[in-house]
């Protein structure tokens, strides 16, 4: 369906579609058996100008918004979500800096993510702290000019790959909400080294890891904006990002809806192709209901955060949450529809069932997401003037 | 380091069908796309440009939507395009061909490198390239699979060669003109910037008048060679059907083969 796309964003569609049907369609099987970080393909994204889409030219962007973002997440989820999801994790990485940080740092990181020569990666999760942010326990104690940062984050998306973490650490326990604060942390700051990567369900190729804080010092100016900013940068960033996952599902729904599709048209039972038999055509129909309702929803909700709308929450959790819920649902049925090739590692759609999985957890599981859904409807109803 | 890139635009193979009638290629509705050797030869140029500087220009001569195929090729990269186009190019064989381009190379100013894919997946005689270089008077090396030492300051090449057995290893003087085969490296991909400036390029177009050309030199009044038909050959000979397992069918073709002295025992 045409969604009017300018020409920009047709380009932006196609260049990363081609990307993803050349470079990283012949290997993803490899790189998910292998788990294999993708490190070749994520250059080839580089080099397209494919990296800082929505950071602002003046640090080497393209200046564009979420929505572009979204567009090339889509097209590279379709083929593979596990390289999508290590392609907007830098993404996600880069959002306390681009939201809360000084020109200066701005200068100083964004130039280098925008062109792909730096990944990012995002560091709030621990051990006490996945749906509940404010269980982290990581410190950052100010000693002189330096802070010196001590904890563990676990489950971080590019974990020993990227150069640039964002992470959020406490400053002050006793304040509460404002005790956290975000700081970029680098690949090679002393006192600061990474666990063993995870094994994992699916997005397999993607780095998943512990940073571990060992006395690590950096310096004071590596706060990003000002102490106790951090669990609000925190809320700004996932509001940004949201959509970004939204267009992950989507992409991957996408692709294993054409599998199921092509599979049903050729497979022969009881003299005709599947696709023949209601029961068969009623599951894909609903898949695609469902995939172009995703994809609707992630659109105009992408389109509405770049206009710089203020009150975003409920509709970037919308964004997400319905994508992934139906991306699980879309990549299950497409398993049913391929039968027992479906189940077999030989084609591609097991694979996308696993790693569908995780869009309903990561980024706010969708048990949160619903959370905020409700609590803002009754925040916005609570401001409605009654009748 | 100035290079030239001869490309040209062919029917989409990928997707081709036959009419089931005369047996020839339905074109009519047939995407079109830049010949796949002369992608590698654009890569080849794009790689010289990167490590030592300099314009890679494509040049094609087609019919006006030819203009697609040069567009395509500045998304990778490409700085400079030209088109040769005219009525009068019409129906030329590869000697026609050949003279055209050179009279297009010619117009196109001083170069250190012209690159050319092995073949043209509808033509299939790869002699556009050797023909456009003996035209020129340049040195000449087919089947490049790799470059080995370029040194633009002193004007001379090594590449590699591929044959049949092995490979070549031949040394150039500066200019020269090679074509290149699949080996020598991945195609990149384009970008964004490259997809933009492609959009706006402006794509000259040279006809036999601009080219100062002979009329009698070009398309189908200068090819000596026609095609009088394209078909595909009936399968002759005794055909042999091996039955069994795959492992059995492997046995008794290598019995077969030996039998036939083909292969040693």
């Amino acid at each position: 369906m045409d969604y009017f796309l300018t020409e920009e964003q047709l380009m932006i569609q196609d260049l990363a579609r081609q990307i993803a049907e050349e470079k990283v369609l012949p290997v993803r099987a490899e790189l998910d058996e292998t788990e294999t970080f993708p490190a070749e393909v994520l250059k080839h994204l580089a080099a397209a100008d494919l990296f800082g889409l929505n950071v602002p030219e003046a640090y080497g962007g393209m200046g564009l918004g979420g929505f572009e973002h979204a567009l090339a997440v889509e097209q590279v989820a379709r083929v593979c979500a596990g390289v999508a999801t290590a392609y907007a994790a830098t993404g996600l990485g880069s959002y306390p800096i681009m939201l809360g940080g000084s020109e200066d740092m701005k200068q100083r990181y964004m130039t280098r993510v925008a062109s792909g020569e730096s990944l990012a990666a995002f560091g709030l999760t621990e051990s006490t702290a996945g749906s509940d942010a404010s269980g982290i326990q990581t410190r950052a104690e100010r000693v002189g000019d330096d802070y010196v940062l001590n904890g563990t984050k676990q489950w971080i998306t590019n974990a020993g790959e990227a150069d640039v973490y964002s992470v959020i650490a406490l400053t002050d326990p006793t304040r509460g909400p404002r005790g956290a604060s975000f700081f970029v942390v680098e690949k090679g700051d002393p006192g600061f080294t990474f666990g063993k990567l995870e094994k994992k369900m699916g997005i397999r190729c993607s780095a998943t890891g512990e940073l571990i804080f060992s006395n690590c010092r950096i310096p004071a100016d590596r706060v990003i904006g000002k102490e106790g900013m951090g669990f609000i940068l925190a809320m700004r960033t996932f509001d940004k990002s949201r959509p970004g996952v939204g267009a992950q599902a989507v992409g991957l729904a996408q692709g294993a809806l054409e599998a199921a599709v092509n599979y049903a048209r050729e497979r022969v039972q009881f003299g005709h192709p599947i696709i023949g038999f209601q029961a068969v055509q009623h599951m894909l129909a609903d898949m695609a209901v469902q995939v172009e309702a995703g994809r609707a929803l992630v659109y105009a909700v992408a389109r509405f955060v770049d206009s710089g709308a203020k009150d975003v929450s409920k509709v970037s959790a919308m964004a997400k949450l319905f994508p992934t819920d139906m991306a699980m649902k879309v990549t299950t049925d497409a398993v049913q529809v391929l039968g027992g090739s479906g189940y077999m590692r030989e084609y591609p759609v097991e694979k996308m069932m696993r790693d569908a999985k995780i869009l309903q957890i990561y980024e706010a599981t969708k048990q949160i997401q619903r959370n905020i859904i409700g609590q803002e409807l009754n925040k916005e109803f609570g401001r409605r003037k009654k009748a | 380091m100035d290079v030239i890139v001869c490309i040209k635009q062919v029917p989409d193979t990928r997707h081709v069908r036959l009419d089931p009638e005369t047996n020839t290629l339905k074109r009519e509705g047939v995407e079109s796309m830049v010949n796949p050797f002369d992608m590698y030869a654009i890569e080849t140029a794009l790689r010289l440009k990167d490590e030592f500087g300099g314009t890679v220009t494509a040049l094609t001569m087609g019919p006006p939507q030819a203009e697609a195929a040069l567009r395509q090729v500045v998304e990778y990269g490409v700085d400079r395009v030209a088109l040769l186009s005219d009525r009068a190019f019409a129906g030329a064989d590869t000697w026609a061909t050949g003279y055209t381009l050179a009279k297009g190379v010619e117009k196109l100013g001083a170069f250190d490198l012209i690159v050319c894919g092995k073949q043209a997946v509808d033509g299939d005689t790869a002699q556009v390239g050797p023909g456009l270089a003996e035209r020129l008077g340049l040195p000449f090396v087919a089947f490049v699979r790799r470059l080995v030492q370029v040194d633009p300051q002193s004007r001379s090449m090594t590449v590699e060669r591929l044959m049949d057995d092995g490979y070549d290893v031949v040394e150039t003087p500066l200019p020269a003109l090679i074509t290149v085969v699949k080996e020598i490296g991945e195609i990149r991909v384009p970008s964004l910037k490259g997809k933009m400036k492609a959009k706006k390029i402006e794509v000259p177009v040279y006809g036999a008048a601009e080219l100062g050309a002979d009329p009698d030199s070009l398309g189908l009044a200068g090819s000596p060679t026609r095609v009088v038909e394209v078909f595909a050959p009936k399968p002759r000979g005794n055909r042999v059907r091996l039955e069994g397992s795959p492992e059995e069918q492997a046995d008794r073709l290598i019995e077969a083969l030996r039998g036939d002295k083909l292969i040693a025992n």
